[in-house]
């Protein structure tokens, strides 16, 4: 072989190599809603330097976050659908749940109106407006904590929105940002988180029309990965990054990260819960 | 309107700037493939030189079974692949989700039917042209084989652009098997993607024109390069 050709090889299996994982580093699996905000870029050095470990984040929907962790593809997952974590932990595949940080969810809607909601401090009555008005209201309908968040706001409504779809309720299948999107295009409605809103680069006439309602409450949580079924899980390594997330240090850097002088994510690790 | 403006002097900036997260982004795109456009070609050329050159039953079905692969859609791809490689599939044991390997795996399934489709019926062409040639020369099978390849050089290489064009401007299967983890396995594509879902919609049509200005520029090279080759070969 010539000298260009080894060349050409030693690159291939350095390349190769260099993909293979090592023990400090992990794969946490997210939500869309830490990634679009900005805050894994803040955040992950700062484990780093504490804790020596490097996090690479997948962002998919809550959802497919905790299938993630059942097909053991990730170490750690760190998610918004308490209903769907306490299955994921009961079915032996996660274990050491901890609630480690909040924020809240907002009803988005153009600046017009037509459902006539702003101001309205009861979010339930506000989806009932919407409905009655048949105005267009984007759904997630992406099984992500924030769709399934929707589905139960529209159930305590009585508003049966599914059968909707098509006409004013449309079923997007997408993440938040892309609904956003379209929500802008459509000049209708959705159900945002607020991280994902903050950062948000395309409101168009979009404006926050309903926020504070104690049931959009979203409660972020950490669940390792169990390694009684996937013994590829770096467990030792996860905990030490989920120890510094509830440690004073780490939920204190939780509470410093801003987007245009708000805290996306406000920590509320209470410890042995 | 005012986006696409925006977009053009953003790309602009970018890369007058050369800033260093776009460089990284664009280096691992070209590196993931290339890489599976080289393999892609290897087996798709060895694939399409063997249909030309033998009869089997058969034959007729995977033919066209390579053509309708030409259409595969990349998520479908990726889903495969993602499925292949899980910590619960098959081949978990190599721990190869998520990183760029597997980026290359799912490029060179992708690829390697388009490159072998289109390799084949020009092979075929020329062989049937030259059959009587080759027959009057009485040159053997891999000589004569040889002998087409480079008589079809241009049109092969055309072929293999059409494959880098598959490669570098597909996100469905990237995304899936890469996972978009920064510094890892974040490329062109996937940065869009994720930029327009931040509503970030002037950077992502920025990266866009960037990614259309490093296809003109492999294209430009490779045609210049065959220009001079021509010329000095005259």
């Amino acid at each position: 072989m010539r000298l260009r050709q080894w060349i050409v090889v030693a690159l291939l299996f350095g390349f190769l190599h260099a993909a293979t994982a090592e023990e400090n580093v992990i794969t946490l699996s997210s939500t869309t809603s830490t990634q679009a905000s900005g805050f894994f870029d803040y955040y992950l050095p700062l484990v780093k330097k504490a804790t020596g470990v490097e996090v690479r984040v997948i962002a998919v929907g809550s959802g497919q976050a905790l299938k993630l962790g059942e097909q053991g593809d990730a170490d750690v997952l760190l998610v918004h659908d308490k209903a769907g974590e306490l299955a994921f932990v009961e079915a032996g595949y996660g274990e050491d749940r901890r609630e480690v940080m909040y924020n809240d969810f907002i009803v988005v809607g153009p600046g017009k109106d037509p459902a006539g909601i702003k101001g309205q401090q009861d979010v339930v009555q506000a989806l009932k407006a919407i409905a009655k008005a048949k105005a267009a209201f984007a759904s997630r309908a992406d099984d992500s904590g924030t769709h399934r968040t929707e589905l139960r706001l529209w159930a305590l409504a009585e508003v049966d929105a599914r059968a909707a779809s098509g006409t004013w309720y449309k079923e997007l299948g997408t993440g938040m940002g892309e609904t956003l999107n379209t929500t802008v295009g459509l000049e209708g409605y959705t159900l945002s988180d607020r991280a994902t809103w903050l950062t948000f680069g395309n409101r168009g006439s979009l404006r926050v029309l309903v926020e504070g309602d104690p049931r959009l409450f979203n409660q972020y949580s950490l669940i390792l990965v169990s390694r009684k079924k996937h013994p590829n899980v770096k467990a030792e390594a996860a905990r030490r990054f989920v120890d510094y997330m509830t440690s004073g240090e780490g939920q204190a850097a939780i509470a410093a990260f801003k987007v245009g002088g708000e805290s996306p994510f406000k920590p509320n690790y209470r410890g042995g819960e | 309107m005012s986006e696409f403006s925006t977009a053009l002097s953003l790309a602009f900036d970018l890369l007058r700037h050369a800033d260093p997260v776009l460089v990284d982004i664009v280096l691992r795109s070209l590196r993931v493939s290339l890489l599976a456009l080289a393999m892609a070609g290897v087996l798709g050329f060895a694939l399409a030189a063997l249909i030309t050159v033998t009869r089997f039953p058969g034959r007729t079905a995977l033919i066209i079974g390579i053509n309708a692969a030409m259409a595969l859609p990349p998520v479908v791809v990726g889903l495969a692949v993602y499925l292949l490689l899980s910590r619960a599939g098959p081949l978990g044991g190599w721990g190869l989700l998520f990183s760029p390997t597997a980026m290359v795996i799912a490029q060179v399934v992708l690829v390697t039917p388009l490159i072998c489709g289109l390799a084949r019926q020009t092979l075929e062409d020329a062989w049937r042209e030259y059959a009587e040639l080759f027959a009057s020369l009485d040159l053997g099978t891999l000589r004569a084989l040889s002998t087409l390849l480079v008589e079809t050089r241009h049109s092969l290489l055309t072929t293999l652009l059409a494959g880098f064009g598959r490669a570098i401007s597909e996100v469905g299967a990237v995304l899936i098997v890469g996972g978009n983890i920064a510094h890892v396995t974040r490329v062109m594509t996937t940065t869009i993607a994720m930029e327009t879902s931040r509503g970030n919609l002037a950077l992502a049509l920025a990266l866009g024109l960037i990614l259309i200005f490093i296809a003109l520029l492999v294209n430009a090279g490779v045609f210049f390069t065959r220009e001079l080759a021509a010329r000095q070969g005259a």
